[in-house]
Parts: structure tokens; sequence; C-alpha cells
């Protein structure tokens, strides 16, 4: 086992996040899986994009997929509630279990409202914040009419966001700064209580006030859904992740507890990747 | 290696750009004032309320007014509206978010090309259509001709307009669980909807000003017309006719005609804007 200088100091790293947020609880060593992926290869057309994936997602935990520009982490987070399908050509062999059932057996609509998404860059609807919030929930048909007020409040607050907001519910979504806007959508998604977050690179087009906003959310949320981060950052990932995945050109290089994979990782690759010599 | 010039020589270039650009939107400009001023100067002076509630009178009566004319043009255009707004919109939806393939390539092109077929064509086509087996004009048969040439326009700029909406949209409805229809209907629709409603509307002025289609199929009516069957007025046709008559009291007439079709188009230009925007603006935009 090889001790690598990193980029950062993670012993250092590790008391930042206790000072931010306690101290960590004791993880469950053997947390049930939320997502089980089995012999799982993904293209598109003729190109071959992910390459025999097997791994086991942790419920209630953060599990941050890291690896360089185009290795296929946000393919692989698009085959979770099949939103791949909107692309032409594309195809999925294996298995893909959210809790015991093929996600292909879901109807997409069902699949999406129990695995939600949010996208790199802030999409909030041109609608007002209100409407952002309780789109979902009417489209589902998941809330009465006289509850949806109180239900989008809620959501704003588990987002964080009430307190910025509850002033302007009826203002457009888009006079939100970027940070709020993607607090916004994560509030959106939330809205119909999905068991799974995906967030897609959420904080890339943002500053490091609005990042930390949104990594802080990340944290509260962890007690409440199994989330999934796909991340440039490094850093990040060892911030907010329980678990850790290194993708490379299509392939799953390793996937361990984040704690252990920074300090010790087991592969050649991961440890070049995370101490910066490629990637 | 890049070839640097001396400052005052990009300073020349720079102002003589922009001058001719500059010159360029003038001439433009100009363009439109000059026929607006030349309507309004003409149009304007020969209006009077009995233009707007008289028939016309025969030539050297004092008097008359045009409003069989109007009247007949908003039922033609209501008509032609009813006639090619659902189905431009109904295509353009269909081509920019459901359509793949060649089939919705086809669509596309022969849109394209129906909407290069002159006016006067079309109106021999609805001649043949509906005119011929009913053995007369009518304003059914106008406002058929004016709908078959905005169906192409109405087409394909909700399609244009609706492909312009970013995908994340798309995405964003689609990962709330709400199904295509319902992202599209619920989501991309009023995304684009100031769009749609300004392509609409420019549609309708276009086809407001038509007349070589009237010719044969409207035809004209010096009385008014009742219901869809009979030959009808319409303002353009009027002022074509009017306006190459020998008579200075009809050039006047036409004159004034032109300048309350433009108005007109104005508008409701002016207001469909104004709701847009205002509906807009509760929307949160």
């Amino acid at each position: 086992m090889a001790t690598t200088t990193t980029p950062f100091d993670l012993k250092k790293l590790h008391r930042a996040r206790s000072a931010r947020f306690g101290d960590p609880e004791p993880v469950d060593p053997t947390p049930e899986p939320q997502f089980t992926v089995e012999d799982m290869n993904f293209f598109y057309g003729d190109f071959h994009a992910l390459h025999d994936l097997n791994l086991k997602l942790p419920q209630m935990r953060v599990t941050g997929l890291i690896g360089p520009s185009g290795c296929g982490k946000s393919t692989f987070l698009r085959t979770l509630n099949r939103m791949y399908e909107t692309v032409p050509k594309t195809r999925v062999t294996g298995k893909i279990l959210l809790d015991d059932t093929d996600v292909s057996d879901f109807s997409p609509t069902l699949l999406r409202r129990r695995v939600g998404m949010v996208f790199q860059k802030p999409s909030p609807f041109p609608k007002s914040i209100f409407d952002n919030i309780a789109y979902g929930l009417k489209v589902n048909n998941l809330c009465r009419h006289k509850d949806l007020k109180n239900r989008v409040a809620e959501c704003l607050q588990r987002a964080a966001l009430w307190d910025e907001v509850k002033d302007k519910l009826h203002e457009s979504a888009f006079s939100l700064s970027g940070g709020q806007q993607q607090r916004l959508c994560i509030a959106r998604a939330l809205a119909v209580e999905p068991e799974v977050l995906l967030l897609d690179e959420p904080c890339s087009a943002l500053d490091p006030i609005a990042t930390a906003k949104i990594e802080d959310l990340i944290f509260d949320l962890r007690r409440s859904c199994t989330i999934i981060i796909v991340t440039h950052n490094m850093l990040q990932a060892a911030r907010i992740s329980d678990y850790v995945g290194f993708f490379l050109q299509g392939k799953l290089i390793e996937f361990d507890a984040a704690k252990k994979m920074f300090q010790f990782p087991s592969n050649k690759l991961t440890e070049d990747y995370i101490t910066g010599r490629f990637g | 290696m890049s070839k640097s010039y001396p400052p005052t020589y990009k300073k020349v270039i720079n102002i003589f750009m922009l001058s001719l650009t500059g010159l360029a939107a003038l001439l433009v400009v100009s363009v439109l004032l000059f026929i607006l001023g030349y309507l309004i100067w003409n149009g304007a002076r020969s209006l009077n309320l009995n233009f707007f509630t008289k028939l016309p009178v025969p030539v050297g009566e004092e008097g008359g007014g045009m409003a069989n004319a109007i009247v007949g043009s908003a039922k033609l255009l209501l008509l032609a509206s009813l006639i090619g707004i659902p189905i431009g919109l109904l295509g353009g939806v269909y081509l920019a978010e459901f359509g793949k393939g060649p089939f919705s390539f086809a669509v596309r092109y022969t849109t394209d090309l129906l909407n290069g077929v002159p006016s006067i064509v079309i109106g021999i086509f609805v001649y043949t259509l509906v005119v011929l087996p009913q053995h007369h004009f009518s304003t059914f048969a106008g406002g058929v001709a004016l709908g078959i040439m905005m169906i192409p326009i109405a087409l394909r700029s909700t399609d244009e307009f609706l492909r312009a909406v970013p995908n994340t949209l798309r995405e964003g409805g689609l990962a709330l669980g709400a199904s295509k229809a319902q992202t599209v209907l619920t989501v991309i629709i009023p995304a684009a909807m100031q769009g749609i409603v300004t392509g609409i509307m420019l549609n309708l002025a276009r086809v407001a000003g038509e007349t070589a289609p009237l010719l044969f199929t409207a035809f004209g009516n010096q009385f008014w017309s009742q219901g869809w069957n009979g030959p009808s007025a319409s303002l353009p046709v009027v002022i074509f006719n009017y306006a190459i008559s020998p008579y200075e009291d009809w050039h006047r007439q036409a004159w004034a005609a032109g300048f309350v079709l433009l108005t007109g188009i104005f508008l409701t230009n002016i207001v469909a804007r104004l709701l847009v925007s205002r509906g807009r603006s509760r929307a949160g935009h």
C-alpha cells in the first residue's frame, strides 16, 4: 500500500468537515444497497461508453462519482433514472436494480419520480418560484390544492431557500442568483419526495459561497434520501461523500468508502488521478 | 502571425464600417417611415366616421365608406386563423418535439416549398377546389385561401421557437416524473409562447394584406355580405380596385383604406405583445 502525498491533506480536510458539520455519525459498515448494478454496458450507437459495471450504491448515503471528462460518470448517472432514453440510439445491457426491481420494469415517469435529478446548469422553468416547486406535485397529482402552499413552503425549507424567497414566491425564478436557482432546482426535485437524488455536477457553474451552501444542503439531505453526485471537484468529493466511485474510460476502476479511497487507494490509476498526475 | 496595423488605420476602418451599417439601418427605417408618413398624409385626411359605418357609394356621390370591406377582411382573417393557426401550431409542435427521421424532414421540406408558392397560385388552387364546385365566390373560399397561406409560416415559426427552448427545460420536466406530453404542454410551449404569438401576429399581418388569392375567391362586393357563402369585400381588394380607378375620390378612399389596414395590423401586434408580456410577468418572467 503506497502512502501518497495527495494534493490536499486529508486529515485536515476531515477536521474542517467536522468543524462545519459536527462529528460525523458512525457509519453503518454495510448499508443496504439502493441500486444494484450488474454487468451493465452502455452504448451510444456503436460507441461502447460503459464497460461491465458491477457495483452497489448504498442507501441513505452520499456517493460521489469522480473521473476525468468523458469517462462516463454522467452517462452512468443517466442510466439510473433512464434519462439516457431522450438521446436516440442509446442502449443498455445488463441489470440495474432499484431496491429489487429492474429500472426497465418501471414506467419512466414513476421511476423518475422516485429517482430525482438535478442538472449541471441551473434550469428553473420560466415560471414563478412557487410554480417551479409546485410543478412536480401538480403533474404527478401528488397534492390536493389546499395543501399546495404548505408543501411548497416545506420543500423550500428543506432546501434551505425559504428565508431568502418567502417574500417573493410569485416572482420569476430567474430573479434568483445562480446558486439560489440551483437550490430551487433541488427543492423542485425534493417536492415529489424521491428516494434517490442524482446530482450531475450541481456546483460547476457556481461560485465557492453558493457551492458551500449546496454542500451543506447535501449533507443535511443525506439523512432523508440517497444522494449520488457526479463532481469534477476532488475536494468536493472528499468533503461530502461517504462513498466514492472512480471512473476511467467507461470502466469503474475503484469503488470504496471515501475515507479509505482518498487515503489508501487500492488501484494505481486511482492514486494517480487523485494525486493529480493526470486528468 | 497577425499583422499589426497602425492604430489610425484601424480607427478609420472602424468609423467607415460603423457609418456604413448605420446608413443601412437608416435606409431601412426611412423607407418604413416614408410609407407610413405618406399613408397618413393621404389617408388620414379622408378618414371620417362614415368610412367605418357606411357602405360604398357610386362615383360622384358624397360620403360613403368601407364598412363592408372592414368587416369582410375581419371575417376572412378569422376564418384564415381558424384554419391556419391550429394546423400550423400542431404541426410545429410535432416537428420540434416529436418528429424524427425522414417523415419530419419531408414535412419541413414541403412546408418550405408551400411557403414559396406564389399567392396567386394558391388563389387558383382554392378557386378550383372550392369556388368551381360551389359555382360562386364566397367568404369561405377567401378564408380557405388565406388559411392555406398561413399554414407554412405558422408551422415553421412555431417549430423554430420551440427548438430554441433549451433542452435543460425538457430534461427538467422529465426528471420530475412528467411525461413527454406534459412537459411539452406545461413547460416548453409556455416558454416559447412569446415567440410563437409574435410569429402568428406577423403571419396575420402578412395575409391581411394579401390581394391576389382573394381576387377570385372572395372576389368583392359593393354591399354587405351575409354569412360565409356570398362574395365579400375585403380591404386589400378594395384598395386595388379603387387605386386603379380613374376617380380622385376613390384614390383618396384607397389611401384611407390602406391607412386603416396598417393601423389594424399595428394595433393587433401591440395588443398581442402586451398580452404576452403581461402573461409572462405573471408567470414570472
